[in-house]
């Protein structure tokens, strides 16, 4: 049997290649330059030692990467120690780290370095006019434009407590923080929260506010693990500790965020030149633009199609049963529209401790949000069927079921289309967002451009998607052509 | 219920054997029918004999589409019995009354997304006769129908009215029904396609007709068709007997002013 004998070769090739294959480690990062970076740095230091690295990354905040973390759906990424305080753990700045961690099956592991606190930045030309060097400073200036990450708006150790601490009254607005320096440079904004290594700060013309009444705890980075990671895997990581200060991170972020450099070059180059890995001269190439642009596009399909498959059979079936019943009719299309208006990444994060992070929870996601489409325009299709053709249908002698067949579905069949027209361009839309749990697809191009201030990036996921919806919309058209007779298609 | 039987249908064709030995088609005995609080027919007695086609009269409201819809089980009777073929009405033998019943109404109703050859094969297909058996008589009623090959491939909605309604009889027949039941089948058209359309359901009554009971407002076509009067008024017979003897004395005041508006 070749066939077999080639099998069993094939596995057992890529079994002595998987190396430590049994304990994969999955490393997970957020959506900024500098978790990207580290997460990329841990996967590839681990590939060098053997390790088989699952990358989750670009996850979409503290609260998804805790969740994917206690689920075990990721096994470590970076985080900062004031963050794991103050939004993991709930507790003060004097807390005991380890201790509180142990209890929740966490620990933290080898800090790199460096502590990337909170700072606010401001432009600099606004800061020399009215003599702005310190945060209490601000209480002087009224009409500064604030804007912070949604993420800083809304901790406890965030811009609140700030304002509090230094007694400000400013107006705040939030803007994502992929956008924030934009804005700064632009001068649409003139104070934003920024990190104390971002590369921007070494480059742009901003200057740091002095925390002179010492609010900012620390933010040491470090390895946020479950606390069975393997002996060995975690010895690897302590490889990196102390490798990293802040100016070394600030010129890593710069060369990712500035120089537009691939994540996975400035990761691979940091290693080479810490001496940590060898110079291979083969994982530094980015893959060619086209290939991510492929899989990226297939696996938007993917997802937008096992949703939109599972929602036009569950709904339209959902539809049926309960159309004979008014009441019931109305309650499915309220539960329905109230879903609908869930914003679609809260309704992600939703997702998380039920389901994880990735394909999953993302394809659930976006069945809930085709659902009402599907309900709406299959009920209404009902409805709007002339009751003399049911009559008809019942004096011929048909069963429920040939009645169903003969007269109900292809009547309602126009409709139908219309409606599941209409959850594809909206699933195509929403699941760009299901890279913010890990599932790829378009979204992630995108979310990776937002975090790194790369333009051509967001255009790879964007255009691809806004295409996508169109070649959705054409090809809905033809099949209507196909399916419907002419007097009996929708108006548009 | 003598003296309804005095009166019956049956006794137009004594050739046929004994009033008692007839089977009838379908049967009314005492009917009442209330839709929520009303009651839209009152104490029915009627009975529709073989080769007979029976007009029920009255004007819009009368309950005679409700009459009609209790002989194929649209409606049930609240009180009374409905016999086929002297069986009562039960939901087990339904289907199979159904398949021996044809139905037409104004509406027409034929479904918009077959085409017209599909309209009058499916009461065939739901049958589950065979193919064969169902193109062969396709074509044999829409001979008679004067439908063109052209037309039978068309949607029902590129026909003209009467092309339609003649579709629609057509469907109706499809399973050479004991009985007909045809609801204003002919309103809705114009002078002259109504009259063809007459000419056209004449020929056919010995052949492909059976019994039939047809409702329709309109006095001068139930002359022109039926054998036998119903006349309805607010949900009562207030008269019925062979078509001659009910025009010669319609007894009932109202039966009276009807005949009377027309003649």
């Amino acid at each position: 049997m070749p066939v077999s004998r080639f099998i069993i070769a094939v596995l057992l090739v890529l079994g002595a290649h998987s190396g430590h294959g049994a304990d994969a480690v999955t490393v997970g990062s957020k959506n900024f330059t500098e978790s990207y970076l580290l997460a990329e740095i841990a996967a590839q230091l681990l590939e060098s030692r053997g390790y088989r690295v699952d990358r989750k990354p670009g996850l979409g905040g503290t609260k998804i990467c805790y969740d994917a973390l206690i689920r075990g759906e990721i096994d470590i990424y970076p985080e900062y120690t004031g963050t794991i305080k103050s939004a993991i753990l709930n507790a003060g700045p004097e807390a005991d780290l380890d201790t509180e961690l142990e209890q929740i099956g966490l620990q933290t592991y080898s800090p790199p370095g460096f502590n990337n606190t909170y700072v606010l930045a401001i432009r600099e030309s606004v800061a020399r006019s009215g003599n702005l060097t310190s945060i209490s400073d601000l209480k002087r200036a009224d009409r500064l434009r604030v804007a912070v990450s949604h993420e800083f708006r809304a901790r406890n150790d965030g811009w609140d407590a700030l304002a509090a601490h230094y007694g400000l009254s400013l107006p705040v607005r939030s803007i994502e923080h992929g956008l924030a320096y934009k804005a700064l440079t632009d001068g649409s904004i003139d104070i934003t929260d920024a990190y104390s290594t971002d590369g921007e700060l070494a480059r742009a013309n901003l200057t740091l506010l002095k925390d002179d009444l010492g609010f900012f705890p620390r933010y040491d980075a470090v390895w946020l693990g479950r606390d069975n990671l393997p002996d060995d895997a975690a010895a690897v990581l302590a490889l990196l500790e102390g490798r990293i200060d802040e100016q070394r991170m600030q010129s890593l972020n710069a060369l990712a965020v500035m120089d537009k450099q691939p994540i996975a070059s400035v990761a691979a180059r940091f290693l080479r030149e810490s001496g940590l890995v060898e110079d291979t001269g083969a994982d530094t190439k980015a893959s060619p633009i086209i290939d991510d642009l492929i899989g990226n596009t297939l696996r938007h399909i993917q997802l937008t199609l096992v949703a939109l498959i599972a929602a036009s059979t569950i709904g339209v079936m959902l539809a049926m049963v309960v159309q004979p019943m008014p009441r019931a009719s109305s309650a499915l299309l309220y539960v329905c529209s109230l879903i609908q208006t869930i914003p679609s990444i809260a309704l992600l994060a939703l997702m998380i401790p039920l389901f994880g992070i990735g394909w999953l929870p993302a394809v659930i996601a976006l069945f809930l949000y085709a659902l009402l489409p599907v309900v709406r325009a299959t009920l209404t299709a009902f409805n709007a069927i002339e009751p003399d053709h049911l009559t008809v249908a019942t004096a011929l002698g048909m069963t429920n079921s040939e009645r169903r067949r003969h007269v109900l579905v292809p009547l309602a069949m126009p409709h139908i289309i219309a409606g599941l027209r209409v959850a594809a361009v909206i699933s195509i839309g929403t699941a760009t967002l299901a890279a913010f749990i890990g599932a790829g697809g378009l979204g992630q191009p995108i979310v990776t451009g937002l975090a790194l201030n790369d333009t051509n990036l967001i255009l790879q996921g964007a255009l691809p998607a806004a295409a996508l919806a169109v070649l959705t919309d054409l090809l809905f058209d033809f099949a209507e052509r196909r399916l419907v007779p002419a007097h009996l298609r929708q108006k548009r | 219920m003598r003296a309804r039987l005095a009166t019956s249908p049956a006794q137009l064709q004594p050739a046929q054997g004994s009033v008692t030995l007839r089977c009838m088609i379908a049967e009314l005995q005492s009917v009442c029918v209330d839709i929520g609080e009303r009651r839209i027919l009152h104490d029915i007695d009627l009975a529709i004999p073989e080769q007979t086609i029976v007009a029920a009269i009255g004007a819009s409201g009368s309950g005679k589409s409700t009459l009609l819809r209790l002989l194929n089980g649209l409606q049930t009777a609240t009180s009374g019995t409905v016999l086929r073929n002297g069986q009562p009405l039960a939901a087990e033998s339904l289907r199979d009354v159904r398949f021996r019943t044809g139905y037409a109404l104004q509406q027409i109703a034929l479904l918009p997304h077959m085409s017209v050859r599909s309209n009058i094969e499916l009461p065939m297909k739901i049958a589950g006769r065979d193919p064969a058996a169902i193109a062969t008589r396709v074509i044999a009623l829409s001979q008679r129908m004067q439908l063109t090959e052209s037309q039978l491939s068309r949607y029902p909605s590129e026909l003209s009215g009467g092309q339609q309604q003649r579709a629609g009889i057509c469907r109706a027949l499809a399973l050479a029904p004991e009985l007909l039941l045809l609801d204003e089948a002919f309103s809705g058209l114009d002078a002259i396609t109504r009259s063809d359309t007459h000419a056209q359901f004449l020929d056919m009554r010995n052949d492909e007709i059976n019994s039939c009971l047809l409702v329709t407002h309109d006095l001068a076509e139930a002359r022109r068709l039926a054998d036998y009067f119903v006349i309805l008024s607010d949900g009562r017979i207030v008269r019925q007997g062979p078509k001659d003897e009910v025009l010669a004395d319609p007894q009932d005041a109202y039966a009276a002013r009807l005949i009377e508006q027309c003649l």
